[in-house]
């Protein structure tokens, strides 16, 4: 049991009559990389948030490392050890680097409330470490975000991970927008978090990406799970026939 | 991993050429405009315009006070926001702070019935600064917690300021402050409180928590919002010290004329923003700086004393001041796109 990094149990959420997510029962162990598939609408996005507090779920349990949890926002989640990248990429374009890295939690040379000074020598410092463990090359850290290629700025987004030691890291379809060079690139940080035994939730349209990647499928459709499926055991039509309506797996009966 | 490492080169090989900094064009621009005033003077009144130390001390002083307010204007602008309201606030706070600042010996001091004469120098002060903070985080809250455009917010407080201007004596001036008071405004006295202002905010913008959450709000709210930053509390904390240098910005108006009236500092806010803009702060949000705002300030001091210098009508010192304003967002726009192309 100790070793199940994250739990959910009856995840609910309605946005007013829409059922977005329906009873959802998810876990993953420590080191374990898991995949989230489904058709667009089926839950998938909705599931991430309630897990990062994005949003406030109806109902249903949450239990991260252990402990049932009842973040207040998606800071508390990332305090605890959940650390997102985001679809939409959550950067500050106009900010550097490290100021992108170390946003809402800067390092502080005097705490003088708002005021605080910055500690910008400790956070390149440490984003240069976190850069370096990930594989990411980034020619001048003191250029701002709105100058670098898609790529880049995913790395930049996925680097948060490698710099803050999180418990789990979650991505919200993280090569969506990229490019073939660009895709390989993330999917190498992919892997280097896997032999650094970092647990991942990754949502990806992507069938050979997650074949790729991850040792595990949860199939979602229609705010519903449906599928729970270990890569070994399956292949790219089975999935297909899970996240169309085609198959439902054997203990979801009746769920969908 | 060597692997990974290999393959992130495909980046590293990528490389931008450094952007020129905005700053750097407006200064550019001044250096420009001084150098045509420059020649012009020769030609047309045969004397040089910047070799003459009292017009520059004049060019300066003329400046300085609305280059308080812009300052603060440059940081709600940089926080993707815009201050209207600034102009009425310096009415508002002159006529306020001014009337706990006279002296006793003047018979008609207004509330000399309450005793409000030969206070000491910090009262007023104190008042000033506190009318200016309460405008801005009414400001603030309005723009934060109702969610009305910044526009429209800081629009009632211009009209409803300079109500509170007209209301305070029912439009009778206030005057003959005391000499401590008096002092805050005397001589080159506004030049060195700009300059502290602006060091200070330079500083303060660069090298704080409150100034990275400034540009990082300005660049993108929603990421902001999700790394955890208290949007809300951030954004009245800013319209209120926008606010709270208007307030002083007043009080070193109404010290250097020695007197108050209702009508002060209207159409100031709209000069603090052309300073700002002039100076590469990006109405978008998220860019700009001190550095620049102070170099669109003296680049429109410049501007206004070179045309006195020409002996040129006011009419045309503003439709100029205009078309540079325009021409300055033009040039932003430009920039932008032109980045967006390139990446």
């Amino acid at each position: 049991m100790s070793d199940i990094i994250l739990k959910t149990e009856g995840l609910t959420k309605h946005y007013g009559g829409v059922h977005a997510l329906e009873d959802a029962n998810f876990e993953i162990r420590k080191g374990e990389h898991v995949a989230i598939m489904g058709d667009n609408g089926a839950g998938k996005s909705t599931f991430v948030r309630q897990i990062t507090a994005v949003e406030q779920r109806t109902r249903g349990k949450v239990i991260f490392d252990g402990e049932e949890v009842d973040f207040s926002g998606p800071l508390d989640a990332r305090e605890a050890g959940i650390e997102t990248v985001f679809q939409n990429l959550a950067l500050a374009d106009d900010l550097d680097v490290p100021s992108n890295l170390f946003l809402g939690r800067e390092l502080r040379l005097f705490n003088l409330g708002p005021f605080s000074i910055l500690n910008n020598r400790a956070m390149r410092k440490a984003t240069e470490e976190g850069l370096k463990r990930t594989g990411v090359k980034i020619p001048n850290l003191s250029n701002s975000i709105r100058n670098m290629s898609g790529g880049q700025r995913q790395c930049v987004a996925i680097a948060r991970t490698a710099t803050f030691a999180s418990k789990l890291t979650i991505m919200d379809e993280p090569t969506a927008a990229l490019g073939v060079q660009e895709t390989a690139q993330v999917e190498n940080i992919i892997r280097t978090l896997k032999e650094s035994g970092e647990s991942l939730i990754i949502v990806s349209h992507n069938m050979r990406q997650v074949f790729d990647l991850v040792d595990r499928i949860v199939v979602f459709r229609r705010g519903r799970i449906v599928a729970n499926l270990k890569r070994e055991e399956t292949d790219g039509q089975d999935v297909v026939a899970y996240i169309t309506g085609a198959k439902t797996g054997a203990e979801y009966e009746g769920a969908a | 991993m060597a692997e990974a490492a290999a393959s992130a080169d495909i980046f590293g090989g990528r490389k931008k050429k450094r952007h020129w900094p905005p700053e750097l064009n407006a200064l550019v621009g001044l250096i420009g405009i001084c150098i045509i005033f420059e020649v012009l003077g020769w030609f047309l009144r045969d004397q040089s315009f910047l070799g003459n130390t009292v017009r520059l001390k004049i060019m300066i002083l003329q400046v300085s006070i609305i280059g308080i307010i812009a300052i603060g204007v440059t940081q709600v602008i940089v926080l993707g926001g815009i201050d209207l309201s600034s102009g009425s606030v310096v009415g508002a706070t002159a006529m306020i702070a001014m009337s706990f600042a006279q002296v006793g010996t003047y018979d008609r001091a207004v509330f000399a019935e309450l005793g409000w004469v030969d206070l000491p120098v910090i009262v007023p002060i104190l008042v000033g600064l506190l009318c200016g903070i309460v405008a801005g985080l009414i400001n603030g809250v309005l723009i934060a917690y109702t969610k009305i455009p910044p526009f429209i917010a800081t629009l009632g407080m211009m009209v409803s300021a300079r109500g509170v201007a007209s209301w305070w004596t029912k439009g009778q001036p206030v005057s003959f402050p005391t000499d401590s008071f008096a002092a805050l405004g005397q001589g080159m006295m506004p030049v060195f409180l700009f300059l502290a202002i602006a060091l200070l905010f330079h500083l303060v913008l660069k090298y704080t928590i409150y100034g990275k959450h400034t540009y990082a709000i300005g660049s993108n709210e929603e990421a902001a919002r999700m790394s955890g930053i208290n949007v809300e509390r951030h954004k009245v904390l800013v319209y209120a010290i926008a606010g709270m240098l208007a307030g002083f910005a007043a009080l070193v108006l109404a010290a250097r004329g020695l007197t108050a009236q209702s009508g002060m500092g209207i159409m100031y806010e709209l000069d603090a923003i052309a300073m700002a803009v002039i100076g590469g702060v990006s109405l978008s949000g998220g860019r700009g700086s001190i550095v620049g705002t102070t170099i669109g300030m003296l680049i429109f001091g410049v501007i206004i004393s070179g045309f006195t210098f020409l002996r040129l009508d006011a009419y045309y010192q503003d439709m100029i001041k205009g078309a540079i304003i325009v021409a300055a967002v033009v040039a932003d726009q430009y920039r932008q796109r032109r980045r967006a192309m390139e990446s």
